[in-house]
C-alpha cells in the first residue's frame, strides 16, 4: 500500500508483469516529473508536518521579532498580528474569490479547448493545440502583466459603463494558464480511454454522441478530478502574484500593515502568519485530492 | 431482393481490407445460414478479428460485399445503427463500461439506444444476469468481477440488444483456464437455443463439439473449410495440418 502522499515507487510495472515491483531512484524520478508534465505542474505534496513546522517557525520568528523590538509587553508580536487578522482576512477573501472567478472561467473555457483538441478537423486540432501549449507554458505573471495591460480598465457601451476593477482583469489573467492546463487534463484524459470502450459501445448501436457523453466523459471525470483539485490549490497560492500590480489581496495588505506599523522585525513572523492561512485552506484540499486520487485508482 | 429467412443470415462475398500498405483480408468468402454455429480458426493476424469486425461495420472494408439479412452492410447509405442492433459482440477483453455496476451495463443499451421502457429493460436484464448465472452479482462493478463473471455480463449485454447473430471474438482468450469453462458453458447453452454464432476460438475442443462448420484462415485467405467431423480428421492442406498439429 502507498503511503498517503509518498511518492507512488511501488506501482505495477509497465514491462509487462503486472506485481508490484521496486523502482530504482532514478525511475522514480523520472516517474515523477513525467507524471508532472502530464499534469502541467508540479503536484502539491503537504503534509501534516509541513503545517507543524510552518507553525514553529512562526513561534520562533514572533520571538525573535520581540526581542529585537524590545517595544510593548509580552505577546506583542501576537496582540499585533490578531489586531490586523479582520484586515487580513478581508485580503484573503479577495484571494478565494479571484481564485474561485478564475477556476470556473478557466475550467469551462478549457474544457472546450481540450475537446477542440481531439477535433477530426486539422485546423480546429492544431488551432487549439497551439493555444494550449502556448497558455500552458507562459509565465503565469506574465500573462497576468498581459490581461493587465491589454485590457481596459472599462467598458462602454452606449452610455452604460462597466468598470474593470484591478482584480476582475487579475483574475481574467489567471484564468488563462488554468484554462490551458484544464484543456491538457482533459484531452489526456479522454484518450487515455481505451478504444475497447468505443467500439463495445458503437457495436452496441450507440450514437456517436451517445458514446462520448455516456461512456468517454463520465470516466474522464474521475480522472480529471483529482489533478484538477490540485490545480485548484495551486491557483489559490498563485493569486498573490496580483499584489505585485497593487491589487488589495491578502499579500498587499500584509505589505501595508507593515508601513503602517513601522516595525521591520514585524515583516517575518507577519508572513509566516499569511503563509500559515494559505496553509490551512490549501493543506485539506491537498489530502482530499490524495484520498480521490487513491480512490479512483483501486476502482478504475 | 429482399430477404427471406431461408436464405443465408450473413453473405461475405470476396471482401478485402487493407491497413495502409498491409492486406489484411485478401478475398474472403462464405455464408451464415440462420441458425448456424461457424468457428474461425487461424494463427495470430490472419485476420479473423477483422473479418468479425468489418461484419459489424467498426471497419470499413476495401472491396467486395458483406449482406446481413440482404442488406449490404458497407452502403454509405445504411444506417449503420440499425445494423448493429442485429449483430451483437462480444471482445477478447470483455470492455465493460467501468463507470456502471453489471445490471446497468446490461440495461444501458436498450434503455437509450432502442428507448424501451425501464420497467421492462430491468426485468429482461435480470431474466439475463440469471441466464449467465450472475444474479446476485448484478450491483458490482466491473472491477469487481473475475474475468469470467465480466465476460458473461458481457454476454448478457450483447444479448439485452435482442440481436439476430452473435460474434464471439477469442472471447476466452483473456481467462485463467478454471473461468473459461463458465464462458464456454453460457456460450453452448444459447447455441442450444438456436442462435447464430460466429466464434473466432483457440478452444479446439469446443469448437469440434459445438460448430455446425470449421473454417481455417491464414494469411487473409480461407484455406479449407468443413464441418468438423472431417476438418479435423482429414485436413487436406500442409498449412491447416501444421496449425492442428501444433494445437491439438
Amino acid at each position: 500500500m502507498i503511503r498517503s502522499g509518498e511518492i507512488p515507487c511501488v506501482l505495477p510495472s509497465p514491462r509487462g508483469t503486472d506485481l508490484p515491483v521496486l523502482l530504482p531512484a532514478a525511475e522514480v524520478v523520472a516517474r515523477r516529473a513525467s507524471e508532472e508534465r502530464a499534469r502541467g505542474g508540479a503536484k502539491l505534496r503537504l503534509k501534516a508536518r509541513h503545517g507543524v513546522w510552518l507553525f514553529l517557525a512562526f513561534v520562533l520568528f514572533s520571538g525573535i521579532a520581540e526581542a529585537r523590538a524590545g517595544v510593548g509587553g509580552p505577546f506583542w508580536v501576537m496582540a499585533t498580528l490578531w489586531k490586523w487578522t479582520p484586515l487580513l482576512a478581508e485580503g484573503f477573501m479577495l484571494n478565494l474569490i479571484m481564485s474561485f472567478l478564475a477556476m470556473v472561467i478557466g475550467t469551462v473555457n478549457g474544457a472546450l479547448l481540450g475537446i477542440a483538441q481531439i477535433s477530426l478537423m486539422p485546423s480546429v486540432k492544431n488551432t487549439s493545440w497551439f493555444v494550449t501549449q502556448f497558455f500552458r507554458n507562459a509565465p503565469w505573471l506574465v500573462l497576468m502583466f498581459y490581461v493587465m495591460y491589454l485590457v481596459p480598465f472599462q467598458f462602454r457601451i452606449g452610455d452604460f459603463v462597466i468598470p474593470f476593477p484591478d482584480w476582475i482583469k487579475a483574475t481574467l489573467g489567471f484564468s488563462l494558464p488554468v484554462m490551458a492546463n484544464v484543456s491538457e487534463l482533459v484531452r489526456g484524459a479522454i484518450q487515455s480511454i481505451p478504444s475497447g470502450q468505443k467500439e463495445a459501445a458503437e457495436s452496441l448501436a450507440f450514437t456517436r454522441r451517445q458514446v462520448f457523453w455516456m461512456i468517454i466523459i463520465p470516466q474522464c471525470v474521475k480522472r480529471v478530478l483529482p489533478p484538477w483539485m490540485n490545480l485548484y490549490a495551486i491557483l489559490t497560492q498563485a493569486t498573490v502574484l496580483a499584489s505585485v500590480v497593487g491589487v488589495t489581496e491578502m499579500v498587499t495588505t500584509a505589505h501595508e500593515i507593515l508601513g503602517a506599523e513601522y516595525e521591520p522585525s514585524l515583516l517575518l513572523p507577519l508572513y509566516t502568519y499569511v503563509l500559515l492561512w494559505f496553509f490551512a485552506y490549501c493543506y485539506p484540499i491537498a489530502r482530499w485530492t490524495m484520498h480521490l486520487e487513491r480512490k479512483f485508482a483501486v476502482e478504475m | 431482393m429482399t430477404w427471406t429467412p431461408d436464405q443465408p443470415i450473413i453473405t461475405i462475398a470476396d471482401v478485402h481490407k487493407s491497413f495502409g500498405k498491409v492486406e489484411v483480408l485478401k478475398g474472403l468468402s462464405f455464408d451464415v445460414a440462420k441458425g448456424e454455429v461457424i468457428c474461425i480458426i487461424g494463427p495470430s493476424g490472419s485476420g479473423k478479428s477483422t473479418l468479425l469486425r468489418c461484419i459489424n461495420a467498426l471497419i470499413p472494408i476495401n472491396k467486395g460485399s458483406i449482406k446481413v439479412e440482404g442488406q449490404e452492410v458497407h452502403d454509405p447509405e445504411l444506417d449503420q445503427l440499425a445494423l448493429r442492433r442485429k449483430v451483437g459482440m462480444v471482445f477478447q477483453q470483455f470492455n465493460l463500461f467501468p463507470h456502471k455496476t453489471a445490471i446497468e451495463n446490461v440495461m444501458m443499451a436498450p434503455v437509450h439506444v432502442l428507448r424501451q421502457d425501464k420497467a421492462e429493460v430491468e426485468e429482461q436484464a435480470h431474466r439475463l444476469m440469471a441466464k449467465v448465472r450472475l444474479q446476485d452479482k448484478e450491483q458490482s462493478y466491473p472491477g469487481e468481477l473475475s474475468g469470467g463473471q465480466q465476460q458473461r455480463v458481457a454476454i448478457a449485454r450483447s444479448l439485452a440488444m435482442n440481436p439476430q447473430v452473435m460474434m464471439f471474438d477469442e472471447v476466452t482468450s483473456a481467462l485463467d483456464p478454471e473461468t473459461v469453462k463458465e464462458v464456454l458453458f453460457t456460450i453452448r447453452e444459447l447455441v442450444e437455443e438456436g442462435m447464430t454464432c460466429l466464434l473466432v476460438t483457440h478452444e479446439m475442443g469446443f469448437a469440434r463439439e459445438i460448430a455446425d462448420h470449421m473454417y481455417f484462415t491464414d494469411n487473409g485467405v480461407i484455406v479449407e473449410h468443413g464441418p468438423p467431423s472431417t476438418f479435423f480428421k482429414n485436413a487436406q492442406d500442409p498449412r491447416t495440418q501444421e496449425f492442428l498439429s501444433q494445437i491439438l
